[in-house]
């Protein structure tokens, strides 16, 4: 189990685009995933759990990751979030 | 117009909403309106039966969201189709999906009952965020939950559409005015949405005229009503008079001819009989609508609204997303300018941001709200710099009031080019500055102004309304909202004066540039560039094209000396008369 402390940097806040793409980037990898907000918890899998979160700007989360690829996954998803969800 | 009020004021059929997509229509309504949907409760006998049709109707609905985006991203391009992508995951969440199927499994309860209830968890706690952006994706949601439930009743959609109707609805979602467009609809009207709507966005890229925000719509429309749709001044009238439809009938065929006249028009030059050159610039609303300035014989963009990107795209950009449109932009429009408005937010554009103001129209907007906010107004400039490398970017700022706003702004722009040679991207720090003379302290003071700028754009609605104190959305006084007010020319006269002075350049960009009545008398002011919204640049460029610079100076110079807008209207009623113009806007 890795766990993770991110900050929600851009301004808009996590908005459907970056929602959409951050289950995309979590559903390449085998691992759990969870986002807890509070004592809020949803799948970080799940399209419609990441869309009710709609944290804004500097709510800060909290991320686990429990698989084979945890590590990797908690870094490209850790990256994804400092990057203020940077489309590329 | 006056001729259109006076013909308002003689009836009272007709609604009022916002004009979303040019074009007139006479036809039937079409009453569009999901049914509630009553869902089958109670327990279930065989639930492998169940679960195999809870699959095939998360399959099927999976299929015809497909065919949505798919015609969505034919129809308008990759980036705006994205808005469905998410409702396509939607059906693809395997967390949402596995609780369905076990809960079916587990209570042996009606697969609709069970989709439904767990699908109102999320949409409860989206819909009590009491969030305007929230509510709206919950809308999405709750398009999918609704798409599955039919699904699993196995009904089809049941479209008795026929063709040559007016779509009448409480609002249009993005996919079902996608959907509509293939059926031959003439016309959208919706109680709710606007300008920017993804409704609005679509009815304009497929040139259908649409009404939006029309208040009390479907206590006044019903089926087979039947409706004249105006999306050039967002009025319908509801069963016309035999008179009416013949009002409307002469603008359809005149419109008609104008745009066959438009064809001629597009490569000819904008001068006047004696050969004054008059700059003729589109106004670009969306993006996407690029394609429309190509074909309306404009050059260039004099104003390119930022703040639109929001709503188009459901979210604040960012600088590499604003980089990316923005240098598409200028690549498009090269070897013409593009000129990049920052963001005009507040008044009653402000969504994603929620300060409480008794009076937005006098609080923190434009200009005040970006120097406010460093962060979001830097992130612009950069974007706009990056875009800018082949010198063909123009940067202006909106409701400019005073110097000192000017000034933090020049270093705002130092220190964005500075940090982006610190990063090593490619960006022009050199680009053209101005501001929109929009509030009547910069028109006063314009002379102070000008030494700071490279240009002014005169924005009159905003300069209007503050000069003349009124509030042209209200119905009470919006007759004082006059555009040939003599105090409005003589504003006018005093900022193109200015400009002279200091040999920078200025141009026209507010509505009242769209109107035909208005061009002799604002050329004869002196100006000499127009921004106009794409629609009306045929019939603009007509009316340059036939009169004298000679006559339409001593026009001006006769309008100033007036001393009220009738007087003011008469004297350009004859100047139409002197020179034979027809008056395309008041057709159309």
């Amino acid at each position: 189990m890795v766990k993770r402390k991110v900050k929600i940097v851009n301004r808009a806040g996590l908005h459907t685009r970056p929602a959409a793409m951050l289950v995309k980037i979590a559903s390449k990898y085998k691992s759990q995933f969870f986002i807890s907000k509070d004592d809020y918890r949803i799948n970080g899998k799940s399209i419609i759990g990441v869309m009710t979160l709609a944290a804004a700007q500097g709510t800060e989360l909290d991320l686990d990751f429990d698989g084979a690829d945890e590590h990797t996954m908690a870094d490209e998803i850790c990256v994804f979030f400092e990057r203020g969800f940077e489309e590329t | 117009m006056k001729e259109y009020r006076e013909f308002l004021h003689a009836s009272d059929n007709w609604m009022k909403g916002i004009p979303a997509a040019a074009g007139l229509y006479i036809g039937n309504a079409y009453v569009y309106s999901k049914e509630t949907i009553v869902v089958k409760e109670g327990k279930i006998k065989d639930v492998e039966e169940a679960v195999v049709a809870y699959r095939e109707a998360i399959a099927r609905s999976k299929k015809e969201m497909d065919k949505i985006f798919n015609l969505a991203k034919e129809k308008m391009g990759e980036q705006r189709a994205s808005i469905f992508e998410a409702q396509l995951m939607i059906m693809e969440d395997p967390e949402l999906l596995d609780v369905i199927e076990q809960r079916i499994r587990d209570e042996k309860a009606e697969p609709e009952s069970i989709v439904k209830d767990e699908f109102n968890k999320y949409l409860g706690m989206m819909f009590d965020a009491e969030d305007p952006y929230m509510s709206e994706r919950a809308m999405d949601v709750q398009d999918i939950r609704n798409r599955i439930i039919r699904n699993l009743k196995k009904e089809r959609w049941t479209s008795t559409i026929v063709p040559g109707m007016i779509v009448v609805s409480e609002m249009l979602t993005p996919a079902d005015t996608i959907l509509f467009s293939r059926n031959d609809v003439k016309a959208f009207v919706t109680e709710h949405g606007g300008l920017t709507s993804h409704a609005a966005i679509i009815a304009r890229s497929l040139n259908i005229p649409a009404v939006l925000g029309v208040s009390k719509l479907l206590e006044t429309v019903t089926a087979e009503t039947e409706l004249i749709v105006d999306g050039f001044y967002g009025y319908i009238f509801v069963n016309p008079t035999e008179s009416q439809k013949e009002f409307f009938r002469e603008k359809i065929s005149q419109l008609n001819k104008v745009n066959t006249a438009l064809k001629e028009l597009i490569n000819l030059p904008s001068v006047t009989k004696d050969g004054v050159e008059i700059e003729l610039q589109a106004n670009v609303d969306v993006t996407g609508e690029f394609e429309r300035i190509t074909t309306s014989g404009t050059k260039g963009i004099g104003l390119y609204r930022t703040e639109q990107l929001i709503e188009e795209l459901g979210e604040f950009p960012d600088e590499e997303t604003q980089t990316r449109i923005y240098t598409d932009l200028s690549a498009r429009a090269y070897p013409d300018v593009v000129t990049i408005r920052a963001f005009d937010l507040g008044g009653d554009k402000t969504r994603l941001f929620h300060p409480v103001e008794k009076n937005p129209f006098l609080g923190l907007r434009g200009i005040r709200f970006l120097l406010d906010n460093k962060d979001i107004f830097k992130g612009q400039i950069k974007a706009i710099m990056r875009s800018a490398t082949n010198r063909n970017v123009r940067f202006m700022l909106p409701m400019v009031s005073t110097v000192k706003e000017i000034r933090e702004t020049k270093k705002l722009m130092k220190e964005c080019a500075d940090e982006l040679k610190a990063t090593g991207v490619k960006y022009s720090g050199k680009i053209p500055f101005g501001i929109m003379i929009e509030i009547p302290s910069a028109a006063v003071l314009a002379s102070k102004l000008a030494p700071e700028c490279d240009f002014f754009s005169i924005g009159t609605n905003d300069l209007i309304q503050y000069l003349m104190a009124v509030d042209r959305g209200n119905d009470l006084v919006a007759d004082l909202y006059q555009e040939f007010h003599p105090a409005v020319l003589r504003t006018l006269k005093y900022i193109i004066e200015d400009s002279k002075q200091f040999n920078i350049s200025i141009s026209i960009c507010g509505e009242m540039a769209t109107d035909t009545l208005a061009i002799p008398v604002l050329v004869g002011l002196g100006l000499k560039s127009f921004s106009v919204s794409p629609t009306v640049a045929p019939p603009i460029k007509r009316t340059i094209r036939s009169f004298t610079y000679e006559r339409a100076e001593q026009l001006a110079d006769e309008c100033i000396a007036c001393a009220s807008e009738e007087e003011v209207l008469e004297k350009i009623a004859a100047f139409f008369e002197e020179f034979n113009i027809q008056r395309t806007r008041y057709l159309i």
